[in-house]
């Protein structure tokens, strides 16, 4: 968000309709942008990681002063695929940040069944990359850390290493009850008192920067934003199943072409049982 | 700054699509799966929007079976749950282990066992399915029974090299000095409603190319849990796909006791006449339902093969059956293009080409990535195997 995509995108994918720049094919919460250089969320875990390696390496050759940052958890990083990112970057010197928020747990799966050494950062030295822990809950700390990581990597042209430790707050989903596997005390104890947001709240009002009363109107606006942009995304149609066959390659095959067609038959003969209302025409 | 993203696997071990942006539905979930097997009926309503989520298919159980001794009602997770609980009470060796299968596994299907046989024996791994599986094998060479668990079919992919180069080939390359048919791997398969690219794959096919391992996919809790005891204790490495749409919404009456489903046997679920469908897992139910339309509305009799196992699968009783209809249609979730369907259908154009009345008609998931809100449309729903019945009876 704070890159400036806007609310009303996010929402579009959220429902899959017809504004999603992603045309409805992903779940919720898979977003991407272009414009904004954020390359499109996949599903499977950690293989982001070796392929922000290679950008990075090309965005080195571009010799543009830019760098790539690429975010995962502390469960992420236990899959191949990291090891793979992590030595891929620094053997091969890439400007790139690997933000590693550890939260603490992924889905039900504590820390200490994910890893036996020290975190995430410690490995870093491992592969011969820079790297370094930060207070995940500390807005500063984090904003200066990368901010240093960033230029470092881009001034010598190596990756470096961030770990945010923070908490997971929240349950991992909406479908998910976390109660089956942490105590009620424990999410409690980082919620009220060591919960990054109401720490910056803290610090802003301690210097009359914020109050009680923006605080209040800026909630009450927020929701209201949020549901505007809730509602009107709810209302708008999903996008035309012709875009079910489009992007498989770049170009419309020939068999994919035919099978588009016979969809079409089909859905024109069958109109009643398909939720054609629902699409755009 | 050019930012790659994270993969945010923010559902991928079970989110509800639709209820983790909408939060008014929330508080109708209990556990992570479950969100993403419910129907969320307290939702339904909401908006017409809903009605995209309602089944494809209705889940038809099967007779109450009398063979193998008391019985209780059960659905489809249950009914695993119930034959890994037999198999730990029985086997001092076997272990089970995978992503989150500590407090139950996100669909469910390990509750319980922690705390009833020891958390050496019921554990979580770090999240790495390449590790689960090799893994799996070190525990299977070694002599003890692995019950590994992938938690999507989607996600098996990190663990395709020590599927298919290592656990298939450990018995063949080693001369039979060495194998890891104690190995059985689980995962979730196949369409959910809303899953989208990434949780409703069904990748049979990829593995069926693969000599050494055997493939079963149930169609309802009687067969999931005769079949993964089938699996756990025959002595190759065995994937074993669970249809996770059925997790909750197939219930049967279970046997308690353990029992043994044959592999590589297809069972006639229906006998008939005219056409033979074909198909596994969830699609069973589809085409027992098509069979019943094709004889109601076009007086077609169709005779309905659940294959159970695609590898290796039971070339005899598919190729008795079309010998007698001399049509074959076979359907699958999965792309048509180098879909099972295409090996079924190449093997009994070979077997029975003179028994074939019209061509073998293949209603399959079209060639594309499986698409979130295009669902409805990709699915080989009843209404598309209805018609390919009519083609091939007016061919």
């Amino acid at each position: 968000m704070y890159r400036g995509f806007p609310l009303d995108l996010f929402m579009a994918q959220c429902y899959a309709n017809a504004d999603d720049l992603g045309k409805g094919r992903q779940m919720p919460v898979h977003y991407g942008s272009k414009d904004l250089n954020f390359v499109t969320i996949s599903s499977p875990l950690a293989t982001q990681i070796p392929q922000a390696a290679g950008a990075a390496y090309a965005v080195k050759r571009e010799n543009i002063n830019r760098a790539v940052i690429c975010y995962f958890g502390e469960g992420a990083a236990s899959e191949g695929d990291a090891h793979a990112g992590f030595n891929f970057s620094a053997t091969l010197e890439c400007p790139l940040i690997f933000f590693c928020r550890n939260n603490g747990y992924a889905i039900s799966t504590p820390t200490n069944e994910q890893y036996r050494g020290d975190g995430i950062a410690a490995r870093g030295p491992g592969y011969g990359m820079l790297s370094i822990r930060v207070d995940g809950n500390d807005v500063f700390a984090v904003y200066n850390a990368t901010k240093e990581a960033r230029r470092r990597a881009v001034a010598e042209n190596q990756p470096f290493l961030i770990e945010a430790m923070t908490y997971r707050i929240g349950h991992h989903s909406t479908s998910d009850d976390s109660s089956a596997y942490r105590s009620v005390d424990e999410v409690n104890y980082w919620d009220k008192q060591d919960h990054p947001i109401s720490r910056l709240r803290h610090y802003m009002t301690a210097r009359g920067w914020w109050s009680e009363d923006d605080e209040r109107s800026w909630r009450k606006q927020s929701r209201k934003t949020v549901m505007e942009a809730f509602e009107k995304a709810e209302r708008r149609l999903k996008p035309n199943p012709e875009l079910l066959f489009t992007d498989v390659y770049k170009e419309m095959t020939p068999q994919l072409d035919k099978q588009r067609e016979s969809l079409w038959r089909h859905v024109q003969q069958y109109k009643e049982h398909y939720p054609l209302d629902l699409y755009e025409k | 700054i050019t930012i790659m993203a994270a993969a945010a696997r923010f559902f991928v071990r079970g989110a509800h699509p639709k209820l983790s942006f909408s939060g008014v539905c929330a508080s109708a979930q209990r556990s992570l799966g479950a969100g993403l097997l419910k129907l969320s009926p307290s939702c339904a309503s909401r908006t017409k929007t809903h009605k995209r989520h309602a089944a494809h298919f209705t889940f038809q159980p099967d007779p109450v079976p009398t063979q193998y001794g008391p019985t209780q009602k059960m659905n489809l997770f249950q009914s695993v749950t119930s034959a890994l609980d037999n198999t730990l009470a029985s086997d001092p060796t076997a272990v089970i282990f995978g992503e989150d299968v500590a407090f139950g596994g996100v669909f469910r299907c390990t509750v319980g066992l922690r705390d009833k046989y020891g958390k050496d024996r019921v554990f979580n791994t770090p999240l790495c399915e390449q590790g689960i599986v090799g893994f799996g094998i070190g525990v299977a060479v070694a002599g003890a029974t692995a019950i590994a668990e992938i938690q999507f079919a989607d996600y098996i992919y990190p663990a395709f090299d020590q599927i298919v180069n290592e656990a298939a080939k450990y018995r063949y390359r080693s001369g039979n000095m060495f194998d890891c048919g104690n190995l059985t791997i689980r995962a979730p398969w196949g369409c959910v409603g809303h899953g989208s690219l990434y949780h409703s794959q069904s990748p049979e096919a990829f593995f069926a190319h693969c000599p050494g391992l055997k493939i079963v996919i149930p169609r309802g809790p009687v067969q999931a849990k005769g079949l993964l005891l089938s699996c756990i204790s025959d002595k190759n490495p065995c994937i074993f796909f669970e249809p996770k749409i059925l997790y909750r919404a197939a219930v049967e009456q279970v046997p308690v006791d353990a029992y043994t489903i044959p592999l590589s046997q297809a069972e006639v679920l229906q006998e008939g006449s005219d056409v033979t469908l074909v198909a596994w897992g969830t699609q069973i139910h589809v085409m027992k339902e098509v069979a019943n339309m094709a004889q109601e509305k076009l007086g077609v009799s169709c005779e309905v093969i659940d294959l159970q196992t695609i590898l290796p699968w039971d070339i005899d009783t598919v190729c008795k059956s079309v010998a007698k209809t001399g049509r074959l249609l076979i359907s699958h979730e999965a792309p048509v293009t180098g879909g099972f369907a295409a090996e079924i259908s190449s093997t009994v154009q070979e077997e029975c080409f003179l028994n074939l009345e019209a061509p073998i008609s293949r209603v399959c998931g079209y060639d594309t990535p499986f698409p979130h809100i295009f669902e409805p449309f990709y699915i080989p729903d009843k209404w598309k195997c209805l018609e390919a019945i009519k083609k091939m009876i007016n061919y």
